[in-house]
């Protein structure tokens, strides 16, 4: 069984590595300011006893007020897992940054949340529609897509 | 042939021709007169009286008795209708056993399943390249208005925006017996469709 790691202890060696980049931490989350989200996803990459090698999946929610990304990293090697969210509190123009440059297998997806959720992921080296046609107006998944 | 005990089973290459010789012999010695050919039930048929009918009622008939459905299964229906396919319900019996992968050579187009917007352009394609005649089931709640993707941004809300749709069978998914039921119901529906057209008014009786 891949064993989930807990937030708090992976957010205090985070915290510890890079100050002031975490929001919040809970049992199991880690929740990442959006700007510093590309080095707090390469310091859980690239450390050593940690090594996230495997990017399980992207997802985003979408809260009203504000867009939450969920990222849930694996790693092979040591067989643990966990979940990191970011939020975007714009509406009309929500962006987070790419994680296409870490992981390959996060190209595809955020270009399904960007499709699907209208979310721009800034740094993706090709950011356009995955499963609806191009001229398909709005989002549908927002909830507010079709009132 | 004598053969010694000794040598039983053991034949030379000529003991078989002989044998193969005696074998002719023996046929054409049973064959010296021609058997007559088979042509009794000829008579027969003159007996039998002579049928009246309409060219509308043949042709017709031709039609609705060998309705080949082409392959248009996008959900879940399908396994309803490949039940309806299989030995158990059978619907062989209806003439219309034969699936085919091409549309050109099928008659019959019964949408089971789901439609989304992006399959919709290719069904619309496979049902204009099926010849004249061609007729549609609408199968299932989903065929009909979209069913419970009605509302969804995905999904065509019944196939009779994009073709024209003859028999419609509801259900989510129908069972077999339904299926067959519409298959029945459209081919009552052929029987009636007038294929001769009218007399020009001129030659009409009493005109
Ligand atoms: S009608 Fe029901 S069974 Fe048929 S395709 Fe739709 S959801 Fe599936």
């Amino acid at each position: 069984m891949t064993v989930a790691l807990s937030g708090k202890d992976i957010a205090a060696r985070v915290e510890e590595k890079l100050p002031g980049s975490l929001e919040d931490s809970g049992d199991d989350y880690l929740l990442v300011k959006a700007d510093s989200l590309v080095a707090v996803a390469e310091f859980l990459k690239n450390t050593e006893s940690l090594n996230f090698d495997y990017f399980n999946f992207v997802t985003a929610v979408d809260y009203y007020s504000y867009f939450e990304v969920v990222y849930r990293l694996e790693s092979v090697e040591h067989n643990h897992s966990i979940v990191i969210k970011t939020r975007c509190y714009d509406r009309d123009n929500p962006a987070v940054p790419s994680l296409a440059g870490l992981w390959q297998g996060a190209n595809f997806q955020e270009r399904e949340v960007y499709d699907l959720m209208g979310i721009k992921f800034e740094g993706h080296p090709n950011l356009k529609r995955m499963f609806l046609w191009d001229g398909f107006e709005g989002h549908p998944l927002r909830k507010d897509w079709n009132k | 042939m004598e053969v010694g005990e000794e040598r039983r089973y053991i034949y030379s290459a000529e003991e078989i021709d002989r044998y193969e010789g005696q074998l002719i012999e023996d046929l054409k010695a049973r064959s010296t007169e021609p058997i007559p050919d088979p042509d009794t039930w000829l008579e027969e048929e003159g007996k039998r009286h002579i049928m009246l009918t309409t060219v509308d009622t043949v042709i017709n008939w031709a039609k609705r008795s060998s309705i080949w459905p082409v392959i248009c299964f996008p959900a879940c229906c399908a396994f309803e209708f490949i039940a309806a396919e299989g030995p158990r319900f059978d619907l062989s019996r209806f003439g219309m056993e034969i699936l085919r992968a091409s549309p050109r050579q099928a008659d019959l187009m019964i949408t089971a399943g789901t439609l989304t917007w992006k399959m919709a352009p290719n069904v619309h394609r496979i049902y204009n390249q099926m010849p004249e005649p061609k007729w549609v089931i609408a199968m299932g709640a989903c065929a009909i208005s979209g069913g419970i993707f009605r509302s969804s941004y995905a999904v065509v809300p019944g196939y009779n925006r994009i073709i024209p749709v003859d028999v419609y069978v509801p259900g989510c998914p129908p069972r077999p017996e339904a299926l067959i039921y519409a298959v029945q119901m459209l081919q009552k529906k052929i029987a009636r469709e007038k294929v001769v057209p009218d007399l020009p008014e001129f030659l009409q009786k009493g005109k």
